[in-house]
């Protein structure tokens, strides 16, 4: 399947009186339609940026310095050639957030005008994007509310008279308000309780297959994308590190990262056993250290890893052999960009 | 801050779903009746580890939410904390959790109920009592970016407690040093004169740590200490808090919704639902036979990663989202067992009366009328 967003060799920078800030580094990254990928780091790795940057919503002082951004949705392409986002127009643009890139902000909690009711806040994203008669962009609005599982009475609510899982809920509504075919999610769960946030992506996921768009699912739980994502990428400091299939990361996670961040939450099974987190801090992106961004907290690193180029390899199976399929670029791959990930290293790593 | 801090009202326990907000007849807002039975009297497995420091007993709180409205937010609490022991409260926002923490900590007066610290009741009158009580009984607040003052470094953080709560240190330089290096914030030299917004959100939470270290207290009280940081580093800061119990026999209260760092780190477990303990026993057992429904629930709700290709994978979501469908509309129910309308085994006895504590083995016991068939579906 050809992929519906492809992102090929982005990089943002920040720019600061003391220098640029090189949030996003060379990414390659693609979406397929109906697939849900996911895109997981930590605070401060630039998976946020890399989601706005693509979709062209970051302001000066970031910049978008290198790469292309193919959407090839059918309602604007109808079967040519993609479009680059990086290159519309304002009018083009325009035409294209909302209706074809939709995105559920972060922290809903904050996200909604407090002073607007709910009617009003979805009404203005309908009327702004699709443009129609106002009874029944109402009405439109009331099935929004429909679809995610809200009574209709509460349109006349105000956010602060909902639950916080109620406003996530609203906020997907309305990034559904124009039936896009990419739903971008910037951690639309984090501030909500386990109960609610497994109702929310439950959710999500009955909606995507319904609807059929494809999400790219930002968010810092690994353990949530295990279970939610088709395709997983992990970013550190600005670069990817690994991408591949959920099982792929299950059964023999690449990057020493990777499996850092799976050792780093507690399992409600198996043996309680004493688990470490990964000491130290994220690289200070104003001075990126050269090579492998990990090196400095890294268990494995060799004098090497200071001259990797970064760029995604295929991960080596067991049997010492590239799985079929796994070519740089390819759509199901697992590569990391891990040099001495050897297959004995790798089984090390595997989790029971 | 997930719960406004005005009336200690959390926003899913307000009336959601199809009941209109505030009605005129002004009806309690979660569950009204009294327990039904004596609660039963459960030994703690953490008194294993250490003599009890804090206890309390029957703890109750109610506020008045203005038209003759009351939300019963705590209700019945009964438990210990014990030298050396980590005591887990778990429990969705709006459970009363953070409640109890604030009872303890004296920032709230409880409507029913004691609480003893080191046997003496505890009886905030007073300037000096109260700052006394303090300096035994530290907080750390969830959210270390607004916790920290901006205006303000490190040092002068924990310069002004050392000086309030251990009038006797002549060096306060040294101790300021020594308590970034029981944090690890090492060398300390450096910390020191920097501000918060130098620091990394797991930096920030070790300072809150040793701004409550500073009061040399026995108890701690963490408010879901680790949920504002990154997955990566909330480990190292879970082990630091069970390094730092152990070196000075800290009795901890560790409260949080993620039930699986519960059972990494705690002794025992209280499980909370509508401002009661629902369940409670050592953490292996709870969470690896929980017998309340709700656990049940929570335990199905935590990210699982050996559930690949899990309920959340398209096949399966009707039957996962059956019971936690209602989540988030739902808050507790306003008669019998608080969680009767979201529970799938809940019949009429338990929309009537509400259960109190019953006892399954001296350290274990559940509220629940439905046990038996509980214990079967697992």
């Amino acid at each position: 399947m050809s992929p519906i967003l492809d992102i090929s060799d982005l990089s943002v920078v920040y720019r600061t009186p003391g220098g640029d800030v090189r949030a996003v580094e060379q990414v390659n990254l693609t979406l397929s339609a109906g697939e849900v990928v996911g895109l997981c780091g930590e605070s401060g790795s630039g998976k946020s940026t890399l989601a706005y940057g693509a979709t062209r919503l970051l302001r000066p002082p970031a910049l978008v310095t290198s790469g292309s951004v193919l959407y090839s949705g059918r309602r604007i392409t109808s079967g040519g050639d993609p479009v680059d986002l990086l290159a519309m127009d304002h009018r083009e643009l325009r035409a294209t957030r909302w209706r074809e890139i939709a995105i559920v902000f972060q922290s809903a909690m904050n996200a909604l005008n407090p002073v607007l009711r709910v009617q009003d806040q979805l009404l203005d994203a309908v009327r702004a994007h699709l443009r129609m008669p106002r009874n029944e962009a109402r009405d439109k609005a009331a099935t929004l509310l429909d679809l995610v599982g809200i009574p209709r009475n509460r349109l006349r609510a105000y956010p602060h008279e909902l639950s916080g899982g109620m406003r996530q809920r609203v906020m997907i509504a309305m990034a559904l308000a124009a039936d896009p075919e990419v739903v971008i999610m910037d951690e639309p769960t984090t501030a909500l309780d386990v109960v609610v946030q497994r109702d929310i992506l439950a959710q999500i996921v009955e909606l995507k297959e319904t609807l059929g768009f494809a999400i790219m699912f930002i968010t810092h739980d690994l353990s949530l994308l295990l279970e939610l994502a088709d395709k997983i990428a992990v970013m550190y400091a600005g670069r990817l590190l690994e991408t591949g299939a959920a099982q792929d990361f299950m059964r023999a996670p690449a990057h020493p990262y990777t499996r850092g961040l799976l050792n780093s939450f507690p399992s409600l099974h198996g043996s309680r056993r004493e688990l470490t987190g990964i000491p130290g801090s994220p690289p200070d992106l104003r001075d990126p250290p050269p090579g492998c961004p990990f090196v400095p907290r890294c268990g494995y690193a060799v004098p090497a890893c200071t001259a990797v180029d970064m760029t995604l390899e295929p991960v080596a199976g067991a049997n010492g052999l590239v799985a079929a399929g796994a070519v740089p670029g390819g759509p199901a791959g697992h590569l990391t960009a891990c040099p001495i990930v050897t297959p004995e290293v790798s089984q090390e790593g595997v989790l029971s | 801050m997930s719960e406004p801090i005005f009336s200690g009202v959390p926003a899913s326990n307000l009336p959601d779903g199809d009941a209109p907000v505030a009605e005129s007849a002004a009806p309690a807002v979660n569950a009204d009746a009294d327990q039904v039975g004596e609660p039963a009297v459960v030994e703690s497995v953490a008194a294993a580890r250490g003599p009890l420091a804090m206890e309390a007993v029957g703890l109750g709180k109610d506020f008045h939410l203005g038209r003759g409205a009351v939300l019963h937010a705590v209700r019945n609490v009964s438990f210990g904390l014990y030298q050396g022991a980590v005591v887990a409260l778990v429990g969705e926002s709006g459970s009363g959790k953070s409640t109890v923490a604030k009872l303890l900590a004296g920032q709230e007066r409880p409507t029913h109920g004691s609480i003893t610290l080191h046997g003496k009741p505890v009886n905030l009158h007073g300037g000096h009592a109260f700052r006394q009580y303090k300096s035994q009984v530290q907080y750390v607040f969830q959210d270390p970016f607004s916790s920290l003052n901006p205006v303000h470094t490190v040092a002068y953080h924990l310069i002004r407690p050392v000086k309030l709560h251990q009038p006797g240190v002549k060096n306060v330089k040294e101790a300021v040093t020594a308590l970034l290096e029981q944090v690890r914030l090492t060398p300390a030299g450096q910390f020191a004169p920097k501000y918060p917004h130098e620091l990394s959100g797991g930096q920030r939470q070790r300072v809150s740590f040793a701004r409550a270290l500073a009061a040399q207290p026995t108890v701690l009280l963490a408010d879901e200490p680790v949920s504002m940081l990154d997955v990566s580093i909330r480990l190292e800061m879970l082990n630091l808090l069970d390094d730092l119990r152990t070196r000075l026999a800290l009795a901890l209260l560790y409260i949080t919704h993620d039930i699986a760092s519960a059972r990494y780190f705690a002794d025992e477990v209280l499980v909370m639902y509508g401002g009661q303990i629902v369940e409670r026993g050592p953490a292996e057992d709870v969470t690896q036979r929980p017998a309340h429904p709700y656990t049940q629930l929570l335990i199905a709700s935590a990210p699982d990663p050996d559930n690949l290709g899990s309920s959340l994978k398209s096949a399966n979501v009707g039957q996962g989202g059956a019971v936690a469908g209602k989540a988030g509309n739902v808050g507790p129910a306003s008669a019998g067992c608080p969680f009767s309308n979201r529970c799938p085994l809940a019949v009429d006895k338990c929309r009537r009366d509400n259960p109190a504590l019953q006892l399954l083995a001296p350290a274990r016991a559940a509220a629940c009328w439905r046990l038996d068939v509980a214990a079967s579906t697992q």
